[in-house]
């Protein structure tokens, strides 16, 4: 694919909130479901305990009312824990395209930025009003402009925080860095050959 | 930004070139590689036709899908998803020239336990690996980082990660350990002052005297549990303790050679005028031992501490989080931990499964029995902690005990394996997670602990403090 087509420069469409701080990647991808060698139906697992009732049937998880949802909105210290990127690839397979959220671990925010997918942060008073926007208008949807770094809904436009050089690989679609990296093998082995240590 | 410090060093000494999105191009000097998150990196690759940049570099194991119990080890595996998932890394090292302790090696074991153990980690490094835990080499001097697939598929291809240079925190670790009291309880302690998302955008410095008090075992736990604290990195700088423990282990050169490295490694180490983002204390004089009580591992008391009551905390989401943990622990706000009764006790892990985890859990166990309602694991974090273990008679300890004594894999850290806990099963665990579903079932609990105090829970049948139990 070429840069222009790996570009992101705004995600639109409907909101989902999952509330609460500290959401570990074990919550949002279990340990068992990485038994997978792919990650092909991560999408089917996302907050798979969180989405069952004590006797595994479906409960009202937002993820199970708000299927369709392109936008999660999240509190603080999302991702945190494992640094499983099932646990992106699953929200990104179920239908996800970018995250809103209070903070973020690094680790998270990393894949993220790793798969093409914006994970942008607001003040915590932001962040529950779009939550409470999305609950109470689920179909109204929103729209995040990752090059102005603006999240726009009928109600407001307000102004969000990304990390300077993930929004550059997003906006400019160069966030798989394994071909620029590459390009630079020869000034990788020279760091390599520098160093006073060497593998086996 | 910080200035003269050995992560400044180390980060200069890697760095390969600016990249356009402002991210620095680090290359990665250790890559540790297991069977659960590298398989779809190597599916990439083949993809894209790329092969790997450097194999001399990459060391893989197998450890968290592996049974430990030592005739589930035959293959296949029972579970076929495990069996598919080993083969799959054994074709991919095969293929690709990378070095690989599998199951049939008597070096294999937890990632962060093996190359310490093999010298494969040392001072000045930089070591990345599919797995949050990766901070544990920082013990060395090392900068230890967790990565996710897509940047496991950048090391393999390229030998580097795209990242960015990070705050540095001195956490300054003051005072004398207390008997009883252990590395775990003060790395307990920093993420309960500083929360599990205070080190996020910091590498944490540790140091003070009783970080440098501590053997490489126990500056390894400290390290090892630095993303629970929210920091991706953490290391102590290396010291005589640092090159005593390195000398003559598998990978690492002797004679002149080893000098020489000592030099160099005496050179990283931060200055002493060295620039910090910023510098936190904690005191180790009059520690308790620390246990969780709640659903992360911020959520830490004293052992005799009243567990926090919701009503008290005013930040509403944080009370919310409480009321959460509270509810999944059954827990009475106002009450000690200590008197908590436990149904399983959990030894070993990355973070707690080393030789000297076993000795003083072991010297717990003498003579003593595990309360008939408790079930006991000891899993070695090793085949070579194993071996040790074996040699000194400590199995035998835990055996008489009423402990099962185990092969070495992760197992009920994650539960990917077999070790799993059953729903409303409260576990008392030397592991670095009590996350919801953990350890196994969603309904399943965990109280995370230092090995002594595992062992004490196990012989008392409930949460105990370990210097009311020590004989």
């Amino acid at each position: 694919m070429t840069v222009e087509e790996l570009a992101v420069q705004r995600v639109t469409g409907t909101g989902v909130a999952v509330r609460g701080n500290d959401v570990d990647t074990d919550q949002i991808m279990p340990a068992r479901f990485m038994k997978e060698v792919s990650f092909e139906n991560m999408g089917e697992y996302v907050f798979y305990d969180a989405r069952r009732d004590a006797a595994g049937e479906l409960n009202d998880h937002p993820f199970n009312r708000r299927t369709g949802a392109s936008i999660i909105i999240v509190n603080k210290n999302f991702g945190s824990g494992s640094s499983r990127e099932h646990a992106p690839q699953g929200l990104m397979r179920w239908g996800i395209e970018a995250v809103i959220g209070e903070s973020f671990a690094e680790i998270f925010a990393d894949n993220c930025t790793a798969m093409g997918l914006p994970a942008v942060t607001a003040d915590q008073a932001t962040v529950e009003r779009l939550q409470a926007h999305v609950e109470e208008h689920p179909n109204a949807g929103l729209e995040l402009d990752v090059e102005r770094a603006r999240v726009v809904t009928p109600d407001e436009e307000v102004t969000v925080e990304i990390d300077a050089a993930a929004q550059e690989a997003l906006v400019e679609g160069i966030w798989d860095t394994t071909a620029i990296m590459q390009a630079n093998l020869t000034a990788t082995q020279t760091v390599a050959r520098r160093l006073p240590y060497t593998g086996r | 930004m910080s200035e003269r410090t050995l992560y400044d060093k180390v980060w200069a000494r890697h760095k390969v070139a600016d990249l356009p999105t402002g991210e620095d191009q680090l290359f990665i000097g250790l890559h540790l590689m297991h069977e659960v998150t590298s398989p779809q990196a190597f599916a990439m690759l083949r993809e894209r036709g790329l092969e790997v940049a450097f194999p001399d570099r990459t060391f893989a194991t197998t450890d968290h899908i592996v049974p430990t119990e030592p005739k589930a080890r035959e293959r296949p595996l029972a579970d076929p998803q495990a069996e598919t998932m080993l083969q799959a890394l054994e074709e991919n090292v095969a293929a690709n020239d990378i070095t690989f302790y599998g199951l049939d090696s008597e070096y294999q074991g937890i990632t962060h336990v093996i190359a310490p153990e093999l010298g494969l980690s040392q001072p000045g490094m930089t070591v990345a690996c599919g797995d949050s835990h990766t901070a544990t080499h920082g013990a060395f001097g090392a900068i230890g980082i967790g990565i996710g697939t897509s940047q496991i598929r950048d090391v393999l291809a390229t030998g580097c990660v795209a990242t960015e240079k990070q705050q540095v925190r001195r956490v300054e670790v003051t005072g004398e350990l207390p008997a009883g009291v252990y590395a775990k309880d003060i790395i307990l302690q920093i993420i309960r002052t500083l929360g599990v998302d205070g080190g996020v955008g910091h590498v944490y410095e540790y140091g003070g005297p009783a970080i440098e008090a501590l053997d490489m075992e126990g500056r390894l736990a400290v390290c090892n549990m630095s993303i629970e604290g929210g920091a991706r990195a953490g290391y102590i700088n290396p010291d005589a303790t640092t090159y005593e423990y390195l000398a003559g282990r598998p990978y690492v050169p002797d004679g002149e050679e080893f000098d020489a490295l000592v030099d160099d490694w005496e050179s990283l180490r931060s200055d002493t005028d060295a620039v910090y983002d910023d510098t936190v204390t904690v005191d180790a004089d009059g520690l308790a031992p620390q246990v969780t009580w709640g659903i992360n591992p911020g959520q830490v008391v004293g052992v005799d501490e009243p567990v926090p009551a919701p009503a008290d905390i005013t930040d509403p989401t944080a009370r919310t989080a409480a009321e959460k943990a509270i509810e999944h622990m059954g827990l009475t706000p106002g009450d000690p931990m200590a008197g908590y009764p436990v149904d399983v006790a959990f030894l070993g892990t990355c973070t707690n499964g080393r030789l000297s985890d076993f000795r003083e859990a072991a010297a717990i166990l003498e003579g003593m029995s595990v309360d008939p309602d408790v079930w006991a694991v000891a899993v070695p974090g090793s085949e070579q902690v194993r071996a040790a273990c074996e040699s000194e008679g400590i199995d035998e300890v835990f055996l008489d005990a009423g402990f099962e004594w185990r092969r070495a894999g992760c197992s009920m850290c994650i539960a990917m394996n077999q070790d799993a806990l059953g729903p409303g099963e409260v576990c008392a665990s030397s592991s670095n997670r009590n996350f919801i579903g953990r350890q196994g079932d969603k309904a399943g609990r965990t109280v995370l602990m230092s090995p002594a105090m595992v062992a004490a829970a196990a012989v008392s049948g409930e949460v105990v403090d370990v210097r009311e139990v020590a004989t």
